[in-house]
């Protein structure tokens, strides 16, 4: 596993039950714990009732994609997808029951043009070194 | 009204040459661009007294800038955050800054090289782009690396939401194209057509290589805001600054990386600034001659052309084609060329653009152009002024 070569994300108390939950394959939003609206990306405060308590909440994992790219080429003058063959498809998905919430992440036993916006998908779980797993979405 | 109306105008536009990873220096790009205004304006640089900038990293501070021009009088310094959003917000602060008396003639710049953004910004770690990182965790794990990303993901929907199409947003890119053929600063001066961006390589899908701004360019923009009654006396006729407007939008977020998270996508900061700077000025889309609109893609100028109410929302694909936004158009826009054709610096070039074409000086002119709105980026923190001639 420590040829990965793709970028991994920096862990810190703030996002650690996020990555903690991908770990026992739970996908865990943040949720307001006064008036119980969840948010991505983690935030310090809830933008409705400016409460500071927040719990991190199982969600099923369902959703629907509601946009994607198809990164295929590296853009000139920017960093590359280091570690990605090009070209991949990263998808943003609306998760299910939880207001609206959307989570960036890559699309997998399904082929790019294959690939369509309000597809339902589902979670599935990437272990890509021993301390990070990854939430990826295939079709449901 | 609004007391800014009309109070303060551009009085000088200074700017470098526009060169490809030249290796020139940030900071005397600053310097070149701000004599440059100075000298246009028909001032001298004694007699600068405020200073403004944008900025996302360290292309020059107003420290340096006062150091090397030996200023003795700086009452005023502002910068604002934003990147390309900013450009507009720094005419704006200096406006507040003149129109109230703080400062006399206060300059706003902006220097661009390669290694102060984009690659460069990894150098920074100091700078609000590397603290954007945070919500980075959340994206460059799977690839979603770089800023084509994110106007990438709005273009899909835009096109899911309302059948935009690859073809519509070639319209915009041969535009931009054709007014940089007849801008001699312009670096890319070849004419493309709508078959030329169709056959062009998809980056990141659905834009295209003819999608995408200049982007390892260098060099830097200036220009003087005094009051009206001063800029009379000057040596150019006063762009006068008939509105000015910022927003951070509905959603604030940290800069454009958590825009597809917002509820909207296919909506802009603009369309929140738009009934604001058209009611400070006192007129409506219209009203309006020559727009120069944010390009970094040319899905952003799309979203432009929508969210200041050029068309309908949806309908900005179609209102590209056919010519309506070339000189001779309807509404002719970007006529330098824009970040698509001319140079990329950041929101700046479509500033000076706008004074360009209320002088009668641009090299695409619209005949009698007597007010000018210009946007700067979209999304994330954004702003737009609509200029007037004297
Ligand atoms: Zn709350």
């Amino acid at each position: 596993m420590t040829d990965y070569a793709r970028p991994l994300p920096k862990i810190t108390s703030e996002t650690m039950p996020f990555w903690e939950g991908c770990k026992s394959h739970e996908l865990r939003i943040q949720r307001c714990a006064s008036c119980a609206r969840f948010r991505f990306p983690p935030q310090k405060m809830c933008r409705h009732c400016n409460s500071l308590e927040a719990n991190w909440d199982s969600v099923s994992g369902e959703g629907t994609v509601y946009s994607f790219t198809v990164p295929s080429q590296p853009s000139p003058g920017e960093l590359a997808a280091r570690g990605f063959d090009y070209p991949f498809a990263v998808v943003l998905v609306e998760l299910d029951g939880t207001g609206g919430v959307r989570i960036a992440s890559n699309i997998v036993e399904c082929s790019i043009e294959d690939i369509e916006i309000g597809m339902p998908v589902e979670v599935t779980f990437e272990r890509v070194t021993d301390e990070v797993v990854l939430p990826k979405f295939r079709p449901a | 009204m609004s007391a800014l109306r009309n109070a303060c105008s551009i009085a000088g536009i200074g700017q470098t040459d526009y060169l490809v990873d030249s290796g020139r220096d940030p900071l005397l790009l600053a310097l070149e661009a701000i004599g440059s205004a100075v000298d246009d304006a028909g001032l001298r640089p004694s007699d600068i007294d405020g200073i403004v900038t944008s900025s996302i990293d360290a292309s020059g501070s107003e420290q340096f800038i006062a150091s090397n021009l030996g200023l003795s009088n700086v009452s005023y310094t502002s910068e604002v955050t934003g990147l390309g959003g900013a450009a507009c917000a720094t005419v704006a602060h200096a406006a507040m800054a003149v129109a109230s008396g703080m400062a006399n003639h206060v300059v706003c710049f902006r220097a661009f090289t390669p290694f102060d953004f984009m690659q460069g910004a990894k150098h920074n770690q100091s700078t609000l782009w590397a603290k954007a990182s945070g919500v980075g965790e959340f994206l460059r794990p799977f690839g979603w690396s770089a800023m084509i990303d994110t106007f990438a993901m709005g273009c899909r929907r835009h096109m899911h939401e309302y059948g935009t199409t690859s073809a519509q947003l070639g319209a915009i890119a041969v535009a931009a194209r054709k007014h940089a053929a007849m801008n001699p600063r312009a670096i890319r001066r070849d004419p493309i057509t709508i078959d030329d961006h169709q056959n062009s390589a998809f980056v990141t899908q659905p834009l295209r290589e003819l999608d995408c701004l200049i982007s390892a360019n260098d060099g830097a923009c200036a220009m003087i805001v005094t009051t009206t009654e001063r800029a009379k006396d000057l040596k150019r006729p006063p762009a006068r600054i008939m509105a000015a407007a910022q927003s951070l939008g509905s959603h604030p977020g940290l800069l454009w990386e958590l825009s597809p998270f917002k509820p909207t996508i296919t909506e802009s900061e603009a369309a929140h600034i738009a009934p604001r700077l058209y009611r400070m000025a006192g007129l409506g889309p219209q009203d309006i001659d020559v727009a120069q609109l944010y390009d970094c893609y040319t899905y952003t100028q799309l979203l432009l052309l929508e969210d200041y109410g050029f068309c309908e929302k949806g309908e900005g694909g179609s209102f590209a084609e056919d010519g309506r936004i070339e000189i001779g158009g309807e509404l002719p826009v970007n006529t330098h060329g824009g970040h698509l054709g001319e140079a990329y610096i950041h929101g700046f070039t479509h500033i000076l653009e706008g004074v360009k074409q209320l002088r009668g000086t641009s090299t695409a002119q619209v005949q009698g152009a007597e007010t000018t709105l210009v946007a700067s980026a979209v999304p994330g923190p954004t702003s737009a002024l609509i200029l007037g001639k004297q």
